[in-house]
């Protein structure tokens, strides 16, 4: 087997642990990551909501919202997960895609 | 470490992506001199393994969450240009699809996580790994201390970047228009982080893979002796 379809293999692994990125915080109660924090939550945290983050910060709006599906907000953690897997393959295939053919046009060809 | 939208300031992410343009074109410069086109796979697949790994949260019990980059693994295989472009490909489709860090944001946490992490990883490996063995364990080592300092640098920046807000930023009566936290809150809370729980992620992350590799093809690290 080649190199490249070893970690290909490798990524696929990862994708399907990857609800665990989800699953490991919502057991440890931990919260959002430091300075990622929403609307409410900043409200909570200092009392206001800042003007200039208030108009910034809903400014997109991302059609996989946190990974998720749209409108899935606090859904059990069994459909997350699943939404969590779709995004990681939908992400990767983008991803993986854009950075091919970055590579593909950048690239020298072999002497 | 992804900053959002509106924790920055409109200047601040103008000059980052100010800061970002000559990067970015010297990334590609570089890359078009020094990536064969047998490589090209690689850099996907450095791109790929970069968002997939940064979905995996790592929770402080009862705090934040943070996670690993990959950007200093990316580096150590093909170079620090290549984890440049493969690491910002992957932040622009996070902000883009999955609203993970801002759009207006995506220069500063490009510079932080696609131009500071994989650069300073890279530096700090090449320094300790020297002309060790491609196959040593040495190599392993500088792996995970490249990690190590990349990632926790990259976090300070970040730090920075938020705690200079209030500072800069602010109404009549004092209160922020951005990033609410100052140098004093975010710097520490952004580097501690970092150097406690999620640095050790990356490290773990990069030593595994650099270790793996060294057994599968040697010739990523054909800047060592064979």
């Amino acid at each position: 087997m080649t190199l490249t379809k070893k970690l290909w293999i490798g990524i696929g692994v990862l994708i399907v642990l990857s609800p665990l990125g989800l699953i490991l915080p919502d057991h440890f109660k931990a919260g959002s990551a430091w300075g990622e924090w929403g609307l409410e939550e900043i409200q909570k945290m200092i009392g206001y909501v800042p003007l200039g983050f208030q108009k910034l910060s809903e400014l997109w709006k991302a059609p996989l919202p946190d990974y998720a599906f749209q409108g899935w907000e606090g859904k059990d953690l069994f459909s997350m997960s699943f939404a969590y897997i779709i995004s990681a393959i939908v992400g990767i295939a983008i991803i993986a895609g854009v950075a091919f053919l970055i590579g593909k046009v950048l690239a020298k060809e072999d002497e | 470490m992804h900053i959002p939208d509106g924790y920055l300031s409109p200047a601040t992410c103008g000059v980052f992506g100010a800061v970002m343009i000559p990067i970015w074109t010297a990334a590609s410069k570089a890359v078009k001199k020094t990536l064969s086109v047998r490589q090209v796979p690689y850099l996907a697949i450095g791109a790929a393994f970069s968002f997939v790994i940064m979905m995996f949260n790592v929770p402080i019990p009862g705090g934040s969450t943070g996670h690993a980059v990959g950007g200093v693994l990316v580096a150590i295989l093909l170079g620090p240009w290549a984890a440049c472009i493969a690491v910002t490909v992957a932040l622009v489709i996070q902000a883009l699809l999955f609203g993970d860090g801002g759009i207006t944001a995506v220069g500063a946490n490009c510079f932080n996580m696609a131009f500071v992490l994989p650069f300073v990883g890279y530096y700090v490996y090449t320094l300790i790994s020297s002309d060790s063995p491609s196959g040593s364990g040495r190599r392993v080592i500088a792996a995970g201390a490249g990690a190590y300092v990349g990632i926790c640098v990259a976090a300070l920046c970040a730090g920075i970047e938020f705690g200079l807000q209030p500072l800069l930023y602010h109404t009549a009566n004092g209160q922020a228009l951005y990033c609410p936290y100052g140098l004093n809150v975010a710097v520490p809370a952004m580097a501690l982080g970092h150097l406690l729980v999620f640095g050790w992620v990356e490290v773990i992350v990069t030593a595994l893979v650099v270790k793996y590799l060294q057994k599968q093809n040697s010739v990523f690290f054909e800047g060592g002796r064979s």
